[in-house]
């Protein structure tokens, strides 16, 4: 991938994410994990190489909520539904579930600046999840939160994971959110990106909040850790 | 060094963070309603001030025989807003006459200007050449004195009300397209993508992101605009007129020539609180519209 100033932002990245997998990527800042989440996204035009997404219904999570402030939560929430066609009845009971499924029942008349920064990322994966995704881009979600409300929604999103067992790309600078989250963590270089380390993490799912103090999560926190180093280096 | 903890009160609308607790939801902070004195006082002694000054002026400050120039409070209350009608000309009813003929000139050009500067910067939004070959214009029209223009308006357009109605839309114009256009174009970015990932297209773009994103913008723009076109309508009135009932701007003009100070001070103060009245109503019609969501909506 290179932007037209001429800048390489991705070089030779070769991977795929099937469904029922959660591939993350993490690397140094400006590395291009949001470029790569943008061609995939089909948001940018990839120079070389291919890339082929199953984009008919795709969720996006945007680091910043990007909830409409206009609209309420709920309606934040019918927002892609409506986008899709979908009939004002079917768009409502399909709003009522995923509010339900991210915990923000009783919040469905408030606007956006009633909400915590948590409230607006839940709102903000319900409005994703309606439709049903196959496809889940993730862009540093839960980067801007605090670490006990990130901890959650890793927890919860996990949960969603296990339900609807889309294909996820997950992208973060957090090497314990890569880890707990992941089926499979790649890391990348500083630009142009490369991927210089590949992890599966065998942990099964459901996995539990306390997880993250094992030995063996930490072994491969470190693992993941003495790449991303390597590469700074 | 001090640090004071701000009150919860003073801190409404940001975001507290979420509780470690079972519940994820933190309350929403609530606006604190109900008035302060402070809000009546303020007003209260600005007003008796300017009476004050106003009678220091009309009774001592003005050499003796130029102060009808400046009749005093009490004289312009009695003469021009308590006395209904004497002779053909004096008392309140031929200023509410002529400020009705006013208003009904500002309304008309005010909803077409509403409806020409939203179509138009709708289509400078969507249309980038569009905004490039007018905006210089539009600044220059802005701008432009209506004085320099009256000679050419007359040529142009037949019919005094037309005139009128002209030059309350090129007063009014400006602020209602420079508005909407800035609200129009300054959708946040991720929004944008938003839509895009969902392959949208130009009219849902526009009919439910950029519209409602920038209805605020669009509200400041109508309510500048709206006293604006009082303006207008005055001083549409002033350059054209003709028998009959004339406009307020007329009707001022006439009262000077005729030293009617009583009757010339009460035109303006009523021509100024329907400048209030209309900028109230569109600060109700914005807070209605927008201030459940937009925080910085004023109602006054």
């Amino acid at each position: 991938m290179t932007f037209p100033d001429g800048t390489v932002a991705l070089e030779g990245v070769s991977f795929s994410v099937q469904e029922r997998e959660f591939v993350t990527v993490v690397g140094p800042s400006g590395c291009g994990k949001s470029t790569l989440l943008r061609i995939a996204s089909a948001l940018e035009r990839h120079t070389t190489g291919n890339c082929r997404v199953e984009r008919d219904k795709i969720g996006y999570v945007f680091q910043d909520a990007t909830l409409l402030p206009w609209r309420t939560v709920r309606r934040n929430v019918e927002l892609i539904a409506e986008l899709h066609g979908v009939g004002s009845a079917e768009r409502t009971r399909l709003a009522a579930e995923t509010i339900r499924l991210v915990g923000l029942t009783g919040f469905e008349d408030k606007y956006p600046r009633q909400l915590s920064g948590g409230m607006k990322m839940r709102a903000s994966l319900a409005r994703s999840l309606v439709m049903k995704p196959r496809t889940f881009l993730f862009d540093e979600p839960f980067g801007a939160l605090d670490e006990i409300t990130r901890e959650r929604l890793n927890d919860e999103l996990l949960r969603l994971f296990q339900l609807e067992g889309f294909a996820s790309l997950f992208i973060t600078h957090s090497i314990p959110e890569a880890v707990f989250m992941s089926t499979r963590v790649l890391v990348m270089s500083a630009r142009p990106g490369r991927i210089v380390g590949d992890f599966e993490v065998p942990f099964p799912y459901p996995r539990a909040h306390d997880l993250r103090y094992e030995a063996r999560f930490a072994e491969i926190c470190g693992e993941v850790s003495r790449t991303l180093r390597g590469v700074l280096a | 060094m001090t640090l004071t903890a701000p009150n919860a009160a003073r801190t409404q609308g940001s975001v507290a963070p979420a509780p470690a607790g079972a519940k994820p939801a933190d309350a929403p902070l609530e606006r604190a309603e109900g008035r302060h004195w402070s809000d009546f006082a303020g007003p209260a002694v600005v007003f008796v001030a300017f009476i004050g000054l106003w009678y220091l002026l009309s009774m001592r400050i003005l050499p003796p025989q130029k102060r009808f120039l400046l009749p005093t409070p009490h004289r312009v209350v009695n003469e021009g807003l308590l006395t209904w009608q004497t002779g053909q000309d004096r008392g309140l009813f031929p200023i509410l006459r002529s400020l009705w003929d006013s208003i009904q000139i500002a309304v008309i050009g005010l909803v077409i200007t509403i409806v020409i500067g939203t179509a138009l910067a709708t289509l400078m939004a969507t249309r980038r050449w569009l905004e490039r070959a007018t905006w210089p214009y539009l600044v220059a029209l802005q701008s432009a004195p209506i004085l320099a223009m009256t000679p050419l308006i007359r040529a142009l357009i037949d019919g005094v009300q037309t005139q009128r109605v002209l030059v309350v839309v090129l007063i009014a114009f400006f602020p209602i397209v420079n508005n909407t256009l800035f609200g129009l174009l300054s959708v946040d970015k991720s929004q944008h993508e938003l839509f895009t990932l969902h392959k949208v297209g130009p009219f849902t773009r526009l009919l439910k992101l950029q519209f409602p994103a920038a209805m605020p913008n669009i509200f400041v723009g109508l309510r500048i605009s709206a006293g604006l076109s009082v303006i207008g309508a005055v001083v549409g009135d002033f350059y054209f007129r003709q028998g009959g009932v004339v406009g307020i701007g007329a009707q001022i003009d006439i009262y000077r020539g005729r030293l009617w100070g009583s009757e010339l001070i009460a035109s303006i103060l009523l021509a100024s609180a329907f400048g209030l009245v209309v900028f109230i109503l569109f600060g109700v019609l914005a807070r209605l519209a927008v201030g459940k969501w937009h925080t910085t909506t004023r109602g006054q």
